[in-house]
């Protein structure tokens, strides 16, 4: 494609800290190259605020190559943007054209409050984790990796369940704020393998517990968390959710 | 939501079903004979309270759902996401839901308190059974508003069942590909074929069909 320069309207949200009220905040950026990143627009922009003696835009961002899931921005009305199966780091300008105005929002659901302008907190997120999203395994000398059969088909959807960031994009997307999709990612990916039997049971009811007191709310399969999601996690999770949670409160020994 | 949606599922094919028997061409003595049925034999009228119970607890659990739902994002986007992933009905079901109910009110009114509480004319056939079938005639004959209060009706039943029919088996933990897609098509084919079949009855009524 071919290159191009582009001068752009944005509408970003700012907010001074987790108590204040916060607005929007409308700046113009010129030249920005179609070849640069969403990030990297903004990286100009915050230069030039800085250079104005402003306070430069927060956002989250780390690996800026769509693996460590910390980029989060809902832009023009969709997480991470136009772009199927994308985070905002790797949404290039070409995605849009000269005049366009762009309106970046934070992550908005009650369990991800903002903390500062883009940036939310959703430490919710590894407190579900470590609520059961562990293994029991034996230390010592190594294991052989083979020593455990796994049906192919098996480790395929595990991989594919595993492949979440948890970038919050579901969340975000959520009419319901609901992180189902997230959580059974992540119960998914461990209940598929027989690394993950042993607290099978107990991690579905834990993580789910969890969730529910970090006020996410309730799934109702609307299906926009499968449909943001950069890491194409199939709602079929959800459905496996469901049946490991049901069969675990039925079979659970424990209360 | 999931057992009881299924409930009423169930409840919407015996329901059809027995309305069907208008369509018999016979001044509705068959679909007397079916009401009569359901009203005098000791099984449906204790079906009848399950019914009323699968409602109530549906409907509970329904606006339950939709109101802690919504209190989870309080201060909301100022683009909304719309369209892009979802499908409106399917974020529209306690919307739905309410309509139905708003048309449920109206319809145990109409037929249910009647037969039930403040009585009916006897049959033509048999004095023993009450004349359901020219209560239908009353209601709907002449009186266009009401057939269109009872086409909505249909029409928001059928957006709340494509989105809720596969939707409750979901909820219930069906994982497999294949089953999904036929539970899928088995749901938008009964949530246009049902409710349109509901829709035809008052229609027929009113154009003078039976
Ligand atoms: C004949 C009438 C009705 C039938 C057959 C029906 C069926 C269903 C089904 C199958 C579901 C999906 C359950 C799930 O996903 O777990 C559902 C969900 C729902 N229904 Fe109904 N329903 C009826 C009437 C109502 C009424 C009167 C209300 C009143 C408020 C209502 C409100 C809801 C709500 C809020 C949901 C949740 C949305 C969701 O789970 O996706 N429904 N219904
Ligand atoms: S399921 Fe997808 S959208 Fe949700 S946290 Fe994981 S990668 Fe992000
Ligand atoms: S910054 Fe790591 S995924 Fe976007």
């Amino acid at each position: 494609m071919e290159h191009y320069t582009m001068n752009l309207t944005l509408k970003v949200w700012r907010q001074k800290n987790a108590t204040s009220q916060g607005s929007f905040e409308t700046y113009q950026v010129r030249n920005i190259s179609s070849e640069m990143s969403f990030l990297e627009m903004f990286d100009v922009l915050n230069e030039e605020l800085i250079h104005e003696g402003k306070e430069p835009i927060a956002f989250d961002h780390d690996c800026r190559e769509g693996i460590c899931g910390m980029c989060s921005m809902y832009i023009n009305g969709r997480p991470h943007g136009p772009w199927e199966a994308n985070t905002t780091c790797q949404l290039h300008m070409r995605a849009f054209k000269d005049g366009d105005t762009i309106v970046v929002e934070p992550w908005r659901a009650n369990a991800f409050p903002v903390i500062k302008d883009l940036t939310v907190d959703r430490s919710a997120f590894d407190r579900i984790i470590q609520a059961g999203g562990y293994i029991s395994v034996n230390t010592g000398s190594p294991v052989d990796a083979n020593a455990i059969p796994v049906e192919k088909e098996k480790a395929d959807m595990a991989f594919a369940a595993a492949a979440c960031i948890g970038c919050g994009a579901c969340v975000a997307a959520c009419k319901n704020s609901s992180a189902l999709l997230f959580v059974s990612a992540k119960v998914s990916h461990l209940a598929l393998l027989p690394q993950g039997a042993p607290e099978r049971r107990t991690r579905a009811l834990n993580m789910v517990a969890q969730m529910d007191k970090e006020g996410f709310g309730s799934c109702t399969n609307t299906g926009a968390c499968e449909a943001v999601c950069p890491k194409e996690i199939s709602i079929t999770n959800i459905a496996r959710l469901n049946s490991e949670f049901t069969l675990a409160g039925l079979l659970s020994s424990n209360k | 939501m999931s057992l009881t949606g299924i409930f009423l599922i169930l409840f919407l094919i015996v329901h059809v079903g027995l309305n069907a028997c208008i369509w018999a061409n016979d001044g509705g003595e068959m679909f007397n004979k079916a009401a009569h049925f359901m009203g005098a034999n000791v099984v449906p009228r204790i079906l009848e309270i399950g019914l009323f119970a699968g409602f109530l607890l549906h409907i509970i659990q329904g606006f339950a759902l939709e109101f802690q739902n919504r209190a989870k994002r309080k201060q909301g986007y100022a683009v909304a996401m719309g369209n892009k992933g979802s499908k409106w009905y399917s974020r529209s079901m306690g919307l739905l839901g309410t309509l139905i109910l708003l048309f449920l009110i109206m319809h145990i009114a109409h037929f249910w308190v009647p037969s039930r509480i403040t009585g009916l004319p006897e049959a033509a056939y048999n004095p023993n059974h009450h004349d359901l079938f020219s209560e239908m005639v009353k209601v709907f004959e002449g009186n266009l508003l009401v057939v269109i209060l009872y086409v909505l009706g249909c029409i928001s039943l059928a957006w709340h069942l494509l989105h809720g029919f596969q939707s409750a088996f979901r909820t219930l933990g069906l994982t497999n590909h294949k089953y999904i897609g036929m539970i899928s098509a088995l749901g938008t084919g009964f949530s246009i074929i049902v409710p349109l079949a509901f829709a035809m009855m008052p229609i027929s009524f009113y154009a003078g069909w039976v």
